[in-house]
């Protein structure tokens, strides 16, 4: 492999576009009103578009012929190194809304910095997924400002949407020697402020949602070593069900 | 569950620069931003725009269905008011 660290980088930030994306893909025929189960299909097509260019491009980095469909359907488990925040089931409509959210308050910020990368096709894939992310967030943030500064039950229930979240959100930053020999090699440019910038997002949001961060500190990390919590065998087992029944299919 | 339905929207999609914008259907939202991300979702998703009017149905007026024969017909015997009788040169586009 010519460049290690470029493949598990490139598998961290397509599992994470391709679980979200699945994720949503539950919601199908599910949705509180017809227009937003279009819209979170539409965003899951977004999500699983932009996690086939991602592993597309890994299974050329790792050079062992696998392409996305064998990447993203015929791991295993423990292979996939996606952020547990994802990976979280979709719980209600606000939960949903919720992990999103947080999800493209940082997504927007990462690829605004990777457009910059030194590698030419991880810039060319940030430019076209950043124009889709940022639609997905202001769709996620004024779901949390309406819900939160609306009804006495929609403030209660995306108050606790949040407590229960708010835990799986340091590992947005997770930040190991993946980032370091990329930043090193001048693949990555510096992505120090993208913390900041997911920092100011997120008050600002929950200050016009009047909502607030729950001050416990209990933090949920380790699927970027890919440790997963007891929700992620059962995406798998639906995520890869076709894949692995009838092995190489297509249509 | 409430039972107050969100006011209906009526939608209309500019397909390309230079052209009207035209109406393409109706949905339900909160408010106009909400409707816009809704007919954004919904109409545009196989990129059959570049701009997005909502209008509140409540706002549009119409005439009345029985009234018909007096809005319309007369119209239909003053065919010099159709530039018909004109040779269009060649050359000419979209007359």
């Amino acid at each position: 492999m010519k460049n290690e660290a470029l493949f598990r980088f490139l598998l961290r930030l397509g599992d994470d576009s391709l679980i979200l994306g699945q994720r949503l893909a539950e919601w199908c025929g599910h949705g509180p009103i017809l227009e937003e189960d279009i819209a979170m299909t539409n965003i899951s097509l977004d999500l699983i578009g932009q996690a086939m260019s991602i592993l597309d491009y890994a299974g050329v980095v790792e050079d062992k012929g696998r392409d996305c469909d064998k990447l993203g359907l015929l791991r295993f488990e423990s292979e996939y190194v996606n952020l547990l925040l994802v990976e979280q089931p979709n719980g209600d409509f606000g939960d949903t809304m919720m992990r999103q959210f947080l999800f493209d308050a940082f997504r927007k910020p990462l690829y605004e910095r990777l457009v910059n990368s030194s590698d030419k096709q991880l810039a060319a894939i940030a430019d076209k997924s950043l124009k889709e992310t940022r639609y997905h967030l202001k769709h996620s943030s004024e779901w949390i400002i309406r819900l939160g500064d609306g009804t006495e039950e929609s403030h209660t229930r995306i108050q606790n949407s949040l407590d229960t979240l708010w835990r799986y959100s340091s590992e947005l930053f997770y930040s190991d020697e993946v980032d370091n020999e990329l930043t090193k090699t001048g693949i990555l440019p510096d992505l120090s402020g993208i913390r900041s910038e997911w920092e100011a997002t997120v008050n600002s949001v929950f200050q016009q949602a009047t909502i607030v961060i729950p001050t416990n500190n209990w933090k949920f990390e380790g699927g970027r070593l890919g440790r997963h919590s007891e929700h992620f065998g059962h995406l798998l087992s639906e995520l890869q069900y076709m894949q692995r029944a009838y092995p190489n299919m297509q249509w | 569950m409430s039972t107050n339905e969100w006011p209906l929207w009526e939608v209309f999609i500019r397909s390309k620069q230079g052209l009207n914008h035209k109406h393409v259907g109706s949905l339900r939202a909160a408010d106009s931003t909400m409707a816009l991300d809704n007919a954004r979702d919904v109409y545009t998703r196989r990129s059959e725009g570049i701009s997005i009017w909502v209008v509140e149905s409540n706002y549009v007026h119409a005439n009345d269905p029985a009234d018909a024969d007096a809005y319309f017909e007369p119209s239909d015997t003053k065919i010099f008011r159709h530039p018909t009788f004109y040779e269009v040169h060649e050359g000419i586009k979209h007359m």
